[in-house]
């Protein structure tokens, strides 16, 4: 079974660069993906010595990048029973194809404070950063961020910044930005998998629980032209102009172009125009509909007569 | 008092906001701290110290950095980039 995405979850994405999954991978899978990295320590290491130890002992395959994602994992592995979920399956299809490249994969920790030396620097979270480099390509990977148990508030989950995928910076430049109103913390059950366009902005929180904090993350390009790859609905692309600032002030929320044109807390008030703009791009660039539009932000300034 | 003075720490705040009016909403928001051990770090609080840059004005911030506006090149003109509107403040307080 293949769930493809619907116009409502790609036009999200297309606004908020990012899809949340929740307890989507049966537990049975979270706890092979647990037992496979050798989760059990049977007491406090050090950071270097746990990561030393995980990489040896870990049975996470060693892929070389470009890799496709068919050939990646073995049959039976907790890894490819993840990508086998059907939701996970239908949302990467309909992102970046049916068999995408595998970038990179990595298993980020985040350590509780009984693994750090008594007179290490105090820590900190990982400052906000856009991950690779600057990416001015119209394609776009995506990043799969699975987390295999319950994470709590005090262990730091994952902090991303909703609607920050377009801005084109330079990876860490950002990381003077220490907080961004509507910032999201991961909080999540087991199993939960969240689906990132490659740039949007986030960070590892600071782990203050007594456990490890474990995050799966699968990096995935597209091998194919990344249009009509969702479970597009025709009529609803289709949709009609509605009124603009002068409305009957009634709210839709699931309408297409309500969805392409919702701000984000922090957006600046003239950038946040030019995010709209941003968004009614990428969905020409994915539907391959040069003329769609929402809300007029493109239409009007292409009426140009030269 | 002033900065010279070597028992004198300064404190940072950053603040990015909605427009460059200085009176308009904060929507992201830093803070370093020269006086004690105490960290500022990435993530640790979803609510601005301070709801404007005049707000933080009242309560003894002093301006001394403002972005600039600069004009929109020509074929760049939808790229949106970095925080737009950045404003730093200082408070210089003796050593702790």
């Amino acid at each position: 079974m293949n769930m493809a995405l619907n116009n409502t979850q790609m036009a999200t994405f297309a606004a908020r660069g990012f899809l949340r999954f929740d307890a989507v991978v049966a537990d049975e899978i979270n706890q092979q993906f647990l037992n496979d990295i050798g989760d059990a320590s049977p007491q406090p290491d050090t950071v270097k010595g746990h990561y030393a130890n995980i990489m040896r002992s870990s049975v996470v395959p060693l892929v070389s990048p470009g890799v496709k994602l068919s050939q990646a994992y073995p049959p039976s592995s907790a890894l490819n029973r993840l990508i086998q979920v059907p939701q996970v399956k239908g949302a990467i299809s309909s992102l970046v194809g049916a068999d995408p490249a595998l970038d990179h994969h990595f298993l980020h920790i985040a350590f509780p404070p009984s693994y750090w030396p008594e007179d290490a620097p105090a820590q900190r979270s990982q400052h906000t950063h856009q991950d690779s480099t600057i990416d001015p390509r119209a394609a776009f990977d995506i990043q799969l961020f699975y987390f295999p148990h319950d994470v709590t508030a005090n262990m730091g989950g994952t902090r991303f910044i909703p609607g920050s995928q377009y801005r084109r910076v330079s990876e860490a430049a950002i990381a003077r930005y220490q907080n961004i109103k509507g910032q999201q913390h991961v909080v999540c059950t087991a199993g939960t998998v969240i689906i990132f366009h490659m740039g949007l902005w986030h960070g590892g929180g600071l782990n203050k629980s007594d456990q490890l904090r474990y995050m799966f993350k699968i990096r995935l390009c597209p091998s194919e032209r990344q249009v009509q790859l969702w479970d597009m609905n025709e009529t609803e692309h289709a949709q009609s102009s509605r009124p603009i600032f002068w409305t009957d002030g009634s709210n839709q929320p699931d309408n297409l172009h309500a969805i392409l044109t919702n701000p984000e807390p922090w957006y600046e008030a003239d950038t946040g125009r030019l995010e709209y703009i941003n968004r009614v791009k990428f969905w020409r660039y994915i539907s391959g509909d040069k003329n769609f539009d929402a809300d007029y932000w493109l239409t009007r300034i292409e009426n140009d007569y030269v | 008092m002033t900065a010279s003075d070597s028992n004198m720490r300064q404190q940072v705040l950053v603040l990015y906001l909605q427009t460059s009016s200085l009176d308009s909403p904060v929507v992201a928001w830093s803070q370093y701290d020269g006086t004690t051990e105490k960290l500022f770090m990435a993530g640790d609080s979803d609510e601005p110290p301070y709801t404007t840059g005049l707000h933080a004005l009242k309560q003894g911030w002093r301006l001394f950095q403002a972005s600039q506006l600069n004009p929109h090149n020509a074929g760049d003109e939808f790229q949106t980039a970095y925080l737009k509107y950045e404003f730093f403040f200082e408070k210089w307080v003796p050593q702790q």
